[in-house]
C-alpha cells in the first residue's frame, strides 16, 4: 500500500515525459506552422503538469508557483502565436 | 511521502496513473492523426481531464500532510479550463485561414 503511491508519482513522470518527447517529435516533424504551435502548446501543458507532479513527489508547495506560471506564459505564448499566424501581427495599431 | 494516509494515497495513485496514461495517448494520438483539425482533439483530453486528474491527487496530498483542506490547486485547473477552450479556437481559425489561403493562391 505504502509503496503504491511513489510508483504512481514514478509512472506518472515517465508518461508526461514521454508525452513531450512525443510532442516534440511533431514540433520536428509538423507539415506547417500550427502543428508546430499546437505541439509547443502540448508541450507547456506536459512541462507543467510533471512540475506538479514533482511538486507531489517532493511534498513542497513550491512547485505550484512555477506551474502557474507556466500555464500563463504557455496560454500567452499560443496566442499570440496563433494571431501572428492569423493575422500576420501579433499587436495591431 | 509514506506517512500519508491510505485514504489519500490510494486515489491520488490511481488519479495520478490515469492522468499520466491520458496525457501520453493524447501525445500519440498528435503523432499519429493525419490532420491537423483531427490532431488538435486528442491533446485536449490529456490537458483537460488529465489536469484535473493531477490537480485533485495534488489536493488530496497537500491536505492529508497539512491536516486541513488545501484547495490552491484549483486555480490551476480553472485557468486551464477557461484558457484551453481559446487556445483551441484560435488554433482552429488559424488553420482554416491558412489552408483557404493556399487554396486562393493556387
Amino acid at each position: 500500500m505504502n509503496a503504491l503511491l511513489p510508483f504512481a508519482v514514478t509512472f506518472a513522470s515517465l508518461c508526461f515525459a514521454l508525452a513531450m518527447l512525443l510532442a516534440a517529435a511533431r514540433l520536428f516533424k509538423g507539415p506547417a506552422a500550427q502543428d508546430r504551435v499546437l505541439a509547443l502548446d502540448v508541450m507547456y501543458i506536459n512541462g507543467m503538469l510533471l512540475l506538479l507532479v514533482l511538486g507531489i513527489r517532493s511534498l513542497s508547495s513550491a512547485y505550484f508557483d512555477m506551474a502557474l506560471l507556466i500555464a500563463l506564459f504557455g496560454f500567452v505564448s499560443t496566442v499570440a502565436l496563433a494571431k501572428f499566424l492569423l493575422r500576420g501581427e501579433v499587436i495591431e495599431p | 511521502m509514506s506517512e500519508l494516509p491510505a485514504w489519500a494515497a490510494l486515489p491520488a495513485a490511481i488519479l495520478l496513473i490515469v492522468a499520466g496514461v491520458l496525457a501520453a495517448v493524447g501525445a500519440f494520438g498528435l503523432l499519429r492523426l493525419p490532420d491537423f483539425l483531427t490532431r488538435m482533439h486528442p491533446p485536449a483530453m490529456g490537458s483537460t481531464l488529465g489536469t484535473g486528474c493531477v490537480l485533485l491527487a495534488s489536493i488530496l496530498v497537500s491536505s492529508a500532510i497539512a491536516g486541513r483542506p488545501v484547495v490552491h490547486a484549483v486555480v490551476i485547473t480553472l485557468f486551464i479550463v477557461i484558457t484551453a477552450p481559446v487556445t483551441a479556437m484560435l488554433l482552429a481559425r488559424a488553420a482554416v485561414y491558412r489552408s483557404e489561403r493556399r487554396a486562393r493562391e493556387r
